[in-house]
């Protein structure tokens, strides 16, 4: 892997048919990336489904699974998006079990800091959702071992590339 | 109309001559509804309808579809029943992708309701197959089942050919329901490639036409794309010298003045030598593959890369930094710059490089001759290509032999030559030439083998006897699996491990007790009698040639070498 070698974010336009996904994660195994996340939901066509990849890569390695995709029948388009030239968002669910030292007042003024809401509270259990890019993600997720964390559910990032600001 | 008699009336459409199958629980229906079709119920469109040939193992079955295809450029088709009727296509499947070659295989799988079930014979043979096929279809409806195979033909036979799969349930295979069958089939998102740019045209025809050194390096692309006559029309347009991979043997005339032979790892030691010397490259449908290029760093450092493909995601991956690359169908690519470089005019003063490389061809095809008096690996390959019509079929196994064949069996007609350059699949070269025999009945076909390979699917020996398909085998027998012990010689100190096959079996009792001929030589003179007879004789014919199992491929690039790193000897 050569020095360019950074998380990179690949958006993909496929034919929402059985062993799409399949197809595509197999060929990304098959040119042994490691998948860092997935997300995947219908887009604006019906029938047609957007997947946003993220993978660990340099850019020749990246570039050239890329071209693979595309490739590919059922797939529509593949794009690459920068982090800068796009707006990046991922959603978190995390189970909370406050206990000593940890206070439950403690834990909602950490949520309330990182502006998660409380989704479902139980005696001793809440939960919280948050969404953000991905490295306020990891900061959240990693402060939250701190406050009495049970469980994280990630959807993956999904993304969109961001327009030009054009002036009226 | 049942969807197994959808499969059948499918295939007919597609015009199918020949299907190499193996029935089993789980395709039943389709042989069944074989039955029906060769008792004459249906009308068949093309005069006698198709041949089922009978396979003695599935991979065998694919590598005749495989064989079938390379030499008529039409789809193969193979079949299966589930579980390791299917696994067994595996490897056959492999192969072709390996070479892009269209073949479509049909697997029958346990009833749809049972699929999940771990039912007996139930293997997920779609999610085996993803990783080398173009795509796979498992129809869930009988009216499915015509689409499904009008598609597998269209997706194998368009852009770069690739095998494709067809799995289908046993009860859709069952069920009976309304069916049509549709003319044309709509990929959206899968085109044909695009007629070549002409702006890139012209810029590569600028570039060749300035060169002073200019070299062709042609691929298997070119024989997929029938561009023999255009290839030889531009190489002799630009007076270029014209080197082929492993894999595109063929798809330029090797008694060509202009042919330089193949190159990569056991190539001409000279051919090697001029392409780091070369200032401009052409590579038409060539995807680097390593053993081509030896060490991509040292390939050709200092020359000017054209690449030209079928498929986009080869632009850059193995070569990093082409100066020009195209992506367009070779045939049409090759077209647009004889047309652009007939209205050019060539610039560069070539007349020393062209006589360079025309003395460059005279050595290279007379490179690594023997003293033509005993009988071993290369003489038996050197008089195989004296005694052979340009026309006949050649298929070859993997290993010594077919490394002999590279350098010694000059190509010259189109789609006569097949090989597993890619997968390097052992056990390939026979049933493939029995599959290139259905093709051409009118041809001679031989497969050069080896012991090693030959043992790997001899047993279609009762395909060929049973199914009066004659071919002839020539096994180069040296009583080990040569490549390897080679390798043992060069790079592990002699120790000889696992190498050593023996004297069993008796090739010629083998073939006898198939029914076939079998017969060994012992002078190049016995060869060339056996030959002889061979080539006319009804059944298929076992030669046996005994030789040293001390015979090396020479030269040849080490492993991780540049192309001017070749041991000679």
């Amino acid at each position: 892997m050569n020095q360019d070698a950074q998380y990179r974010i690949m958006s993909a336009l496929v034919e929402n048919k059985p062993g799409v996904l399949y197809r595509i994660s197999n060929l990304i195994r098959r040119k042994s990336f490691n998948i860092e996340s997935i997300a995947v939901g219908p887009a604006e066509v019906p029938g047609v489904s957007r997947m946003t990849f993220t993978m660990f890569s340099d850019h020749a390695r990246f570039d050239q699974v890329m071209k693979n995709i595309d490739g590919l029948v059922d797939v529509r388009s593949v794009e690459p998006l920068e982090e800068r030239n796009a707006t990046v968002r991922e959603l978190a669910l995390v189970k909370f079990a406050p206990g000593a030292p940890v206070t439950r007042p403690e834990v909602t003024s950490f949520l309330e800091t990182f502006r998660a809401n409380i989704v479902d509270l139980s005696t001793d259990t809440l939960t919280a959702e948050i969404s953000g890019d991905p490295d306020k993600i990891n900061a959240f997720v990693n402060l939250a071992r701190n406050f009495g964390l049970k469980k994280v559910a990630r959807t993956g990032a999904a993304a969109l590339p961001r327009e030009m600001i054009t002036e009226r | 109309m049942s969807g197994a008699q959808a499969v059948v009336e499918a295939l007919l459409r597609e015009g199918v001559e020949a299907v190499f199958g193996y029935p089993g629980g789980a395709n039943m229906p389709i042989y069944d509804a074989l039955y029906d079709f060769h008792s004459s119920k249906y009308t068949p469109l093309n005069e006698n309808g198709f041949r089922h040939i009978l396979a003695r193992h599935e991979q065998s079955a694919a590598h005749m579809a495989d064989g079938y295809a390379r030499v008529s450029g039409k789809v193969g088709v193979c079949m299966a029943t589930s579980g390791p009727g299917a696994t067994n296509l595996l490897t056959g499947l492999a192969t072709a992708y390996m070479d892009s070659s269209p073949v479509v295989a049909i697997t029958g799988q346990v009833p749809s309701y049972m699929v999940g079930t771990d039912a007996f014979q139930e293997i997920d043979i779609v999610g085996m197959a993803t990783s080398v096929t173009k795509y796979t279809f498992q129809p869930l409806r009988v009216r499915d089942v015509p689409y499904s195979v009008k598609a597998a033909f269209y997706l194998a036979t368009t852009r770069r050919p690739q095998p494709v799969l067809i799995d289908i349930p046993k009860d859709v295979q069952q069920n009976e329901d309304e069916v049509e069958f549709p003319e044309r089939v709509d990929f959206p998102n899968y085109q044909p490639v695009p007629d070549p740019d002409p702006v890139v045209i012209k810029t590569i025809s600028r570039a060749i036409l300035s060169a002073e050194r200019p070299v062709i390096l042609a691929g298997g692309g070119v024989k997929n794309a029938n561009a023999y006559q255009e290839l030889q029309a531009l190489a002799e347009l630009l007076v270029a010298p014209v080197v082929t991979s492993f894999m595109g043997k063929g798809a330029f005339p090797e008694n060509h003045p202009l042919s330089l032979g193949c190159m990569g790892m056991h190539g001409s030691r000279r051919t090697n030598n001029i392409i780091p010397e070369c200032d401009v490259l052409l590579v038409v449908g060539s995807r680097f593959s390593d053993r081509t290029t030896g060490k991509m760093e040292k390939f050709a450092p200092n020359t000017k890369v054209i690449h030209v493909d079928i498929d986009k995601a080869e632009i850059g991956k193995n070569h990093k930094l082409p100066v020009v690359s195209l992506v367009a169908d070779a045939k049409k690519a090759l077209q647009a710059l004889i047309l652009e470089i007939e209205a050019g005019k060539l610039s560069g003063e070539r007349d020393t490089w062209v006589k360079h490389a025309q003395e460059i061809a005279v050595m290279a095809r007379t490179e690594h001759d023997g003293n033509g008096h005993y009988l071993s690996g290369v003489e038996t390959v050197k008089m195989l290509r004296r005694f052979l019509p340009a026309k006949a079929i050649v298929t070859t196994e993997v290993g010594q032999h077919q490394m002999w064949c590279e350098q010694h069996f000059k190509v010259i007609e189109p789609r006569t030559f097949l090989s597993s350059g890619g997968l390097g699949t052992m056990g390939f070269g026979f049933p493939a030439a029995l599959g290139a025999k259905v093709a051409r009945p009118d041809l001679p076909v031989f497969d050069i083998a080896g012991d090693g390979s030959f043992l790997m699917t001899e047993n279609s020996l009762a395909t060929s006897v049973e199914e009066d398909i004659p071919v002839t085998v020539v096994v180069l027998n040296n009583r080990m699996l040569g490549m390897v012990a080679q390798w043992q010689r060069y790079f592990y100190n002699r120790r000889y491990s696992a190498v050593h096959l023996g004297k069993s079996p008796d090739f010629v009792k083998l073939a006898q007790s198939y029914g076939a001929e079998g017969v060994r030589v012992e002078t190049l003179l016995d060869l060339e009698n056996a030959l002889n007879k061979a080539m006319h004789s009804p059944v298929t014919t076992v030669v046996d040639v005994p030789i040293s199992p001390e015979e090396d491929v020479l030269p040849m690039l080490p492993p991780g070498a540049g192309l001017k790193e070749m041991i000679v000897g």
